[in-house]
């Protein structure tokens, strides 16, 4: 496609010149939140894979714990959106290929998260059972 | 002519990967979006167990047997790796971004580090989970 916009024109709000570094502390502060969040993770998958379904939604029920797994999930689904976002920013050069795959990875990270803490607080808040 | 009216050079793409020689900073630099891939995956099976937990009691023992099995516990293994990776190699860009770690010996120190960290990490868990009945 040919574009007759010259490179200061498309540089214009671009970048550091629109947004400051918010969006890149954003990453760190994220990835920061997640090292003490996914070490109790860990410590949370130990616990709930010995444990059956009885043992799984009184534990989710624990405020502690229900806060806690919906962090980690919100948390990481942003953290691995932004991840992925910039593979993809990297190694896809089709401006509508780029584009497809970065609202695809959006929407599954956002979809994925949405259902992930949506369920988590409905056992923590009604217990389990059917939907 | 000015330049501006040439068509533009083609302009270099990463990654370089077939010009040079494996050292072990770039191979823990590919480990780190490779593990990170892997976590996606990790994280929607992760939603997957919430959403099975939701569902009732025979969609989460479902759920536990396809992770129980020798596939799923092989699955588990590979995002336990690739956790104690992404943990270790994470923590090690956020001293990167303070500005430290950058010299040759100790960013080579690091990654065997982060290498050796992870085998460890992932083995320890693994006995734990042994030992408390989780496998």
């Amino acid at each position: 496609m040919v574009s007759y916009r010259t490179p200061l024109s498309r540089a214009r709000g671009l970048g550091a010149a629109k947004h400051g570094v918010t969006h890149w502390i954003g990453e760190r502060v994220g990835a920061i939140a997640l090292v003490p969040l996914t070490l109790w993770g860990v410590f949370a998958v130990l616990r709930l894979a010995a444990g059956d379904y009885a043992f799984a939604t009184h534990w989710i029920a624990e405020p502690l714990n229900a806060v806690l797994m919906v962090l980690l999930l919100g948390i990481s689904f942003w953290h691995m959106q932004g991840g992925l976002r910039v593979i993809i920013e990297d190694y896809v050069h089709v401006t509508l290929n780029k584009s497809a795959l970065l609202v695809l990875n959006l929407f599954v990270c956002a979809l994925a998260g949405a259902l992930a803490i949506f369920s988590i607080l409905k056992v923590a808040l009604a217990g389990g059972g059917a939907f | 002519m000015s330049d501006a009216a040439k068509a533009p050079r083609e302009r270099p793409m990463s990654p370089h990967l077939s010009v040079w020689r494996w050292h072990i900073t770039m191979a823990s630099s590919i480990a780190n979006r490779a593990t990170g891939v892997a976590l996606y995956i990790g994280a929607l099976i992760a939603a997957a167990w919430a959403i099975a937990l939701a569902k009732g009691p025979e969609a989460y023992a479902g759920f536990k047997g396809l992770l129980g099995s020798p596939l799923g516990l092989l699955v588990m293994f590979g995002l336990t790796l690739s956790f104690f990776y992404h943990l270790a190699n994470g923590i090690r860009h956020l001293v990167w971004d303070a500005g430290y770690g950058f010299a040759l010996k100790t960013a080579n120190a690091a990654s065997v580090f982060v290498f050796a960290f992870t085998a460890a990490a992932t083995l320890a868990v693994w006995v734990i989970a042994g030992m408390i009945g989780a496998l």
